[in-house]
């Protein structure tokens, strides 16, 4: 995985309260198409019109966004269905961080898998930065002092922020504690004997 | 010590490790695959070389694809018969079980794990697929996960999680004639909204709960993830153990008595407590029926649409003020892991028998398991639907998510069963509206939204 440590883009204002991940992507993108062409068919429904071509009014068909990488949005960003091919269509489109009040919890812990970083603000504080993307800034988020543009602070878990500022793989870390893994399952065996068929 | 609830019980049980940071690392005792999510995660494992850790406690189906056409034995197209091929051979290889097509057992993932006995009290399971929170009707802790993590309970058979903060929800009283389960946790989400539930685990619990069948349980925790909780439980008893035993997966002999007597200490203890409580009071409640593009845009049948979502009315055809009954509809879906079970077809039928269907409506019954199926036929509930015009499938996920090609047609709208009225959701500019089967079978006979109360 891509390390994440800082970051420089344009972010675009996306303040739609409730995008669930059938609107992001659509479930016929989730059966045959290649995850490196899922960006093309990200958010389909809004960004095209009926004939194929780029709706003008969708915000990341506009070109002062051309290019964003940072998606400030409204409240529960990512609810729905677990389908991670959400995460990885908003990668493939240049997505590497998203502001939110809050995302639906499967999504959340899918961007962490995939190099996004998702952000948690208060609504006030997604607000500010609502406005100033609107004003088409350019935002620097900078995940080793957890702030945005210098100035606002972040929380995440120290756990998650290591994974991402290093690139590393949970499941390798996993794979390597596979005696803990082991024993667990041994003295559960001895202690759960109905699970085991 | 404190009481401890019936989700720290089941969680405590089931830690491997401290990863610090309130993260921990959790043995996964059951883990449900479905041939959508689970044939790209076989894909990756093998591309990364490693194997599935314990096909044992695993068990797949095959439901998200597949063609529910009368008679179909496959996919719908050439790309879902090749994720099926996929999944089947993938899945011999590793050893694990797969309910094939026209096989007992095949059928809608949340639908066959509870049929099977293989959802069970106490334990942890977890599937590629959100509505996974269903399986904690029967008292497991269950919830839904992306592919990154399947590929990670493939190959070590564990998952890295966050303990989530504690809810619970009481839906006190006796719901009146014509109030289902289905109307209990729309109510709720309604109440408390689609983020009301973000962050927790949810119990639900009190009279109206114990008063479900246990596939009733299983629509009302399957909504969970519409609150936005990943996990919705309710605590094991006796309509519990009745449900499980004798089941295919269940365990049996000595081991049933084992499991018996720890699944009897798994409730909440009376002095537990929980982040956060909710009261629902049934006993009032009407007939639920959602008029907007969100689980949470509800009103009784007998209610006005409201006027706060214009969008979400200009996208529905629907004016702000208007009765909801009466709005004319074109289709009806009776199926999905919410609503597709013996009694949800049994109270359908119910409603349908001896009427015919609206000339002008389209209306679909799909069972959400091929056991189902059987079953439903045997005690003539397909000839009922048949009669009444309605059309009766094969069993799988359907118009629920419009994956296999089973679509509600543009600006169509649709009395459904399932469990999301998203933008889009049963198909391209498709309009959903969710209710209970005796809700949705009244709709077909009417031609319009009604008061099931009223028939
Ligand atoms: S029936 Fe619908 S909600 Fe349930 S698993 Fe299938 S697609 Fe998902």
């Amino acid at each position: 995985m891509e390390p994440f440590k800082k970051l420089s883009a344009i972010a675009a204002p996306f303040p739609q309260k409730n995008v669930d991940t059938d609107f992001i992507i659509r479930v016929e993108r989730c059966t045959g198409t290649p995850r490196e062409q899922l960006g093309s068919h990200a958010f389909e429904m809004a960004r095209f019109l009926k004939d194929g071509s780029p709706d003008p009014d969708f915000v990341l068909n506009q070109p002062r966004y051309r290019g964003a990488q940072i998606l400030v949005c409204g409240e529960f960003f990512g609810t729905g269905s677990s389908r991670e091919m959400a995460v990885w269509a908003l990668a493939g489109m240049g997505i590497r961080c998203l502001i939110a009040p809050s995302f639906g919890q499967i999504f959340y812990g899918n961007c962490f898998q995939n190099g996004l970083l998702p952000i948690v603000l208060p609504s006030t504080q997604v607000d500010a930065l609502m406005k100033q993307a609107e004003a088409g800034k350019t935002f620097d988020v900078d995940l080793e002092a957890q702030r945005i543009n210098g100035a606002q602070p972040f929380e995440i878990s120290a756990r998650r922020r290591k994974m991402m500022l290093q690139g590393l793989d949970e499941l390798g870390l996993t794979l390597a504690m596979e005696p803990e893994i082991a024993a667990f399952e041994a003295a559960d065996r001895a202690r759960r004997p109905w699970i085991y068929p | 010590m404190a009481g401890r609830t019936l989700f720290d019980k089941i969680w405590d049980l089931h830690v491997v490790d401290e990863l610090g940071d309130g993260m921990q690392l959790m043995f996964v005792d059951r883990h449900l695959i479905h041939e959508l999510s689970g044939h790209r995660g076989q894909l990756e494992i093998a591309r990364r070389g490693l194997k599935m850790r314990n096909p044992e406690l695993a068990v797949g189906s095959m439901d998200h694809v597949v063609s529910t056409a009368p008679g179909s034995r496959g996919g719908n197209a050439p790309w879902a018969d090749k994720i099926i091929e996929t999944f089947r051979a993938e899945g011999k290889k590793s050893g694990m079980k797969i309910y094939d097509i026209g096989q007992d057992g095949q059928g809608i993932v949340h639908v066959v794990g509870p049929e099977l006995g293989f959802t069970l009290p106490g334990t942890l399971l977890v599937c590629g697929d959100s509505h996974t929170c269903t399986h904690g009707a029967l008292g497991s802790l269950a919830w839904g996960i992306g592919t990154t993590e399947l590929v990670h309970v493939l190959a070590t058979q564990t998952i890295v999680q966050q303990k989530p903060k504690k809810m619970r929800v009481d839906f006190r009283g006796a719901p009146a004639r014509g109030v289902v389960a289905k109307d209990l946790i729309l109510a709720l989400i309604g109440k408390i909204g689609t983020a009301g539930g973000m962050g927790y685990a949810v119990e639900y619990a009190d009279e109206a709960i114990r008063g479900l069948s246990a596939e009733g349980r299983m629509t009302v925790c399957n909504l969970s993830i519409e609150l936005g909780a990943k996990v919705g439980m309710i605590a094991p008893d006796q309509t519990t153990y009745d449900y499980l035993k004798g089941r295919r997966h269940a365990p049996a002999g000595a081991h049933w008595e084992q499991a018996l007597a720890h699944w009897k200490t798994l409730p909440s203890d009376a002095d537990a407590k929980f982040d956060t409580e909710h009261a629902i009071d049934c006993a009032s409640l009407a007939p639920q029926i959602t008029w907007g593009t969100s689980p949470e845009d509800v009103i009784g049948v007998d209610g006005r649409i409201p006027d706060h979502k214009p969008d979400a009315l200009a996208y529905m055809g629907l004016a702000a003020g208007k009765p909801i009954a009466g709005t004319k509809v074109d289709r009806v879906f009776i199926g999905s892991c919410t609503n597709s079970r013996l009694p949800d077809l049994r109270a359908a039928a119910e409603v349908v028998k001896g009427r015919k269907a609206a000339k002008h409506v389209q209306a679909w019954v799909v069972p959400g398991s091929w056991r189902i199926k059987q079953d439903a036929e045997a005690e003539g509930l397909h000839e009922v639907f048949r009669a009444a015009g309605f059309e009766w499938r094969e069993a799988g996920c359907s118009m629920c998510v419009a994956a296999n090609g089973d679509y509600v047609a543009p600006l169509e709208r649709c009395v459904s069963t399932s469990n999301r009225n998203f933008v889009g959701r049963q198909g391209p500019r498709a309009r959903t509206h969710l209710a209970s089967p005796a809700m949705a079978a009244a709709a077909a006979i009417a031609g319009e939204i009604v008061d099931v109360r009223g028939f």
